[in-house]
């Protein structure tokens, strides 16, 4: 009997359940349509306003009139604007973002070749920012006005403060060039270019699956510099945030009755409180996460790192627009995933939007 | 003994029944400034941003050499006492180039934050208060803004404007309005709901003098708040163009263009680039502190 009586409300939730994920899903989905919109039309607009003519681009300076119009109707740019914008839609949503003109490969194979090494940067950074990150948020929030949250207080203050690229210039000089702990510049030395055959295109790990532990080595000591840099910014915002969801967690009712019933301060800081907060912190990790990729568009030039910032900016020092647009798309949709990612998997762990 | 001008002066603004609205307002903002002074690192970012400006204005007077002048004769010269920070890979003097960069980063922040406050302000207001769909439809656009990288979409409107100091300031100002048109639609939606809204309502004034006189007001104390946090940010992002090389072009004094001419001599050279991104540090440090005191006091929600 009570099998029944337990069951039965539960089914009439799971209905419920459903048609409230699919509003969610559905709210979701508009959303993540009308920002990827706006992107592509922003995209779309920069290239327009462009004082570069593509035409001439192509037909060179003394093209004949007619050579003229007929190379224009080719790239589409005598239909009207709005027709323009729709052709360009689809694209890129076929996968093509045009030329580029600087190394006349495809945008797309250009940014496949060059994307992990951003990946595998902004990984490193965010997880060395919250492995220091979070467990000093939450011991500013314990130790509130005492020493760990001065120390939390001035990290923060510098991260939001600290130029990216030139504190990356200055760790160059201090850890490559006077205390030779690290390697500089570039992703791999040059005794182990091409060394290690792409399977993921993220060279320290390639590298590991691969059994080349020089390599790996190599790799790992040009990697730490960078990504420690960049990792600074996501530890300010990180431990910034992760105190304050602390303190909020910490005034809980739970926590006082954990504490009555005697459990011991350890666990209900690190077990109770810090798993309440952690669902705010799903959304701030995403957030600094997406900013990492942007951020590595100054670390990458300082590290001569051939990733996807360094693509861009190079790219934009020569006039390439369809490499600078295609680039800035690619950040601008992992933007827009990570968002949404972030979205989803704080419903999931959090089980009261269930 | 009460009677010095002083005491008066102090009664006068703490007092508990102010008989102007003009006594009000200087009232209160004695006791906000009282809270301020408490607050050390506050006291020490006002400090930082007052003394910016008083080096930008007396910029000539500080600086020990023409910020212009090349001397190939004296290229790359350590520190010393004839110049403070050494030169640059031109014989220029780096201290007098960093006095007058002060004046280059308050163009900046000045002019993105005049341009962006206002928009921000209105955007936001408007959107609060009306609601409907004008909200829905600001609001998306907020949003489509807000989801972009800022730095790569201010460096994607640089490439198309082409480089300089007015297009960095337009493609920083474009990406920087958003969070202010939140912040003002978050207070206006709270404003909306006051009494005082709705006496005035009635007394029969129109929306926009509703939206002007009495909702944009009392948005000013967290858009103020807000902006000064967010100089930091414009002096960084200012600084990365200029040390893409697409913000202010040479020989103009940009700190961020000084440090990436640096960078070629960082290993030998190590003064070209450390002492324009410790100015940097110092400004956007200033700001954030002063940012921060200001919250406390007027914003404490």
């Amino acid at each position: 009997m009570t099998s029944v009586a337990e069951t039965s409300p539960r089914k009439s939730s799971y209905g419920g359940a459903a048609r409230r994920w699919s509003a969610i899903v559905w709210r979701e989905l508009s959303t993540v349509a009308i920002t990827m919109f706006g992107l592509l039309l922003i995209t779309f607009l920069i290239a327009r306003v462009v004082p570069i003519d593509p035409v001439l681009a192509i037909v060179g300076d003394n093209a004949r009139p007619d050579v003229y119009d007929a190379a224009r109707a080719e790239l589409g740019l005598d239909k009207p604007l709005w027709q323009q914008f729709a052709i360009y839609i689809g694209k890129v949503f076929t996968g093509d973002l045009g030329r580029s003109v600087l190394t006349s490969n495809t945008v797309v194979d250009d940014i496949k070749r060059v994307f992990p090494a951003t990946l595998e940067l902004a990984t490193l950074g965010t997880i060395f920012g919250c492995a220091i990150g979070i467990p000093l948020g939450v011991l500013a929030a314990v130790y509130q006005g005492r020493w760990p949250d001065q120390i939390a207080r001035v990290i923060g203050l510098f991260g939001y403060s600290i130029p990216i690229f030139w504190i990356g210039l200055m760790a160059l000089l201090l850890f490559y060039a006077k205390l030779g702990w690290v390697a500089g510049p570039g992703r791999v030395g040059v005794a182990f270019q091409d060394f290690v055959t792409p399977i993921t295109g993220i060279v320290v790990i390639d590298a590991a699956l691969e059994g080349e532990w020089e390599a790996f080595w190599d790799a790992w000591s040009h990697l730490i510099l960078p990504s420690s840099v960049l990792a600074l910014f996501s530890l300010a915002y990180v431990s910034r945030m992760a105190r304050s969801f602390m303190i909020t967690e910490l005034q809980q009712q739970y926590v006082i009755a954990a504490r009555v019933k005697g459990m011991s301060e350890f666990r209900v800081i690190w077990r109770h409180a810090l798993r309440n907060a952690f669902v705010p912190l799903i959304t701030v990790i995403a957030l600094s996460y997406a900013h990492l990729l942007e951020g590595s568009v100054l670390t990458e030039t300082i590290f001569a790192w051939p990733g996807l910032g360094r693509y861009i900016t190079n790219s934009l020092l020569n006039a390439d627009m369809n490499a600078v647009l295609g680039g800035t798309l690619v950040i601008g949709a992992v933007f827009i995933g990570v968002n949404l990612l972030s979205d989803i998997l704080g419903r999931l762990v959090d089980p009261r939007t269930r | 003994m009460g009677d010095s001008p002083l005491t008066n002066w102090t009664d006068y603004l703490i007092t508990d029944s102010p008989s102007s609205r003009r006594q009000a307002r200087l009232g209160q903002f004695y006791r906000q400034w009282l809270a301020f002074k408490r607050n050390r690192l506050a006291m020490l970012g006002l400090g930082i941003v007052v003394a910016l400006l008083l080096v930008a204005a007396f910029a000539p007077l500080i600086a020990t050499a023409d910020p212009l002048a090349q001397n190939l004769d004296k290229r790359l010269l350590p520190p010393s006492l004839v110049n403070f920070f050494g030169t640059d890979s031109l014989g220029r003097d780096i201290f007098s180039r960093i006095v007058f960069g002060t004046r280059v980063t308050l163009v900046i922040v000045i002019l993105v934050v005049i341009t962006v406050g206002p928009v921000g302000l209105l955007i936001g207001a408007a959107s609060g208060y009306l609601g409907g769909w004008v909200d829905r439809l600001l609001m998306r656009i907020t949003d489509v803004f807000l989801a972009f990288p800022r730095l790569v979409l201010a460096l994607a409107f640089v490439a198309a404007l082409g480089p300089g100091l007015e297009n960095a300031v337009i493609a920083i100002a474009i990406t920087a309005w958003p969070p202010y048109a939140r912040v003002a639609r978050a207070e206006t939606l709270i404003i909306r709901q006051q009494d005082y809204i709705a006496a005035v309502r009635l007394q029969g004034a129109s929306q926009w003098r509703i939206v002007w006189k009495h909702v944009v007001p009392m948005c000013l104390p967290s858009l103020i708040v807000r902006t000064t946090l967010d100089m930091a940010g414009i002096i960084l992002t200012a600084a990365g163009l200029g040390f893409l090389g697409l913000g202010a072009q040479p020989p103009i004094p940009e700190w961020g263009a000084m440090i990436s001419a640096g960078r070629e001599q960082i290993f030998d050279q190590w003064w070209v680039a450390t002492f324009p991104g410790l100015a940097i540090c110092i400004v956007a440090l200033g700001f954030n502190l002063l940012g921060d005191g200001l919250r406390d006091v007027m914003d404490a929600r």
